[in-house]
């Protein structure tokens, strides 16, 4: 059986899984991060093979992913910003010990 | 033929690297895992005939995002504790779990609306057009770079010492 997009769907599945268990269950904020990158590079998965199985001409899904590239970009520097303003702070950079913003 | 051995040796991979980054007790061990990950996912475009986004990838994601991490790793000092599960462990899991058996299903179930048409050799003026083109989508590429400098301009304003 030759590889189809179903293939590209459950990998970028598995993957999509495997990150947002280790963004839910992880203490470090910055393996959070490392997680959350995980399942954007699971949704550009899942784009760039729609774009190829589906449009192979018009190309929508890789523009689409282009975007999302770019959003991830920033979204990490302004994260790993934070995380390090925190730790200068806090000492610590565990997310369960960070509730400043708890009442 | 040879694309089936690539997607099957790239998805090992890929799903052993992302496991690794989740289980290894050594965070920075699971930031070089990352860096394989990303490696694969621009292979896996590779064997997608995405050549455009497969630079796109090594550029942005193993040459920039990657390095991030683990200089972030190297100024906080996380690596003495190791990659700490907090209590919600067992849940999460299930719920992963669930959540990748519900998704499976959908996708195996539904009837995508796949063309036979070919896939065009090389991408980059194609999506030169979309973007940069009459009618494209020029505006995003405006706000992205606006993004970008509102990101550059934030980073530093948050990192800079008082």
């Amino acid at each position: 059986m030759s590889v189809g997009l179903e293939h590209y769907l459950i990998l970028s599945a598995i993957i999509f899984s495997i990150g947002l268990y280790g963004s839910l269950s992880k203490r470090s904020a910055v393996v959070i991060l490392m997680c959350i990158e995980l399942m954007l590079n699971a949704a550009n998965i899942s784009l760039v093979a729609f774009s190829r199985f589906v449009t192979p001409v018009l190309l929508t899904g890789q523009v689409f992913s282009i975007f999302s590239i770019l959003v991830a970009a920033s979204e990490v520097t302004v994260g790993l910003a934070i995380i390090i303003a925190i730790y200068r702070h806090h000492e610590t950079i565990d997310v369960s010990k960070i509730n400043i913003l708890k009442w | 033929m040879g694309l089936d051995i690539a997607f099957w040796a790239l998805a090992v991979i890929m799903t052993a690297a992302a496991l690794a980054v989740v289980l290894l007790p050594n965070i920075f061990r699971s930031a070089l895992a990352l860096v394989v990950c990303f490696l694969t996912v621009a292979g896996i475009f590779v064997t997608l005939s995405a050549d455009f986004l497969a630079a796109v990838q090594v550029l942005i994601y193993v040459g920039a995002i990657a390095i991030l991490i683990i200089l972030s790793i190297m100024l906080t000092k996380e690596v003495q504790r190791g990659n700490l599960s907090n209590n919600l462990r067992l849940p999460v899991f299930i719920v992963c779990v669930l959540f990748l058996c519900i998704t499976i299903f959908a996708m195996l179930n539904t009837s995508w609306p796949v063309s036979a048409e070919a896939p065009l050799e090389t991408t980059t003026s194609t999506l030169a057009n979309i973007l940069f083109g009459e009618d494209g989508l020029f505006l995003l590429v405006e706000i992205g770079a606006m993004l970008l400098l509102a990101t550059i301009i934030g980073a530093i304003t948050i990192v800079r010492d008082k």
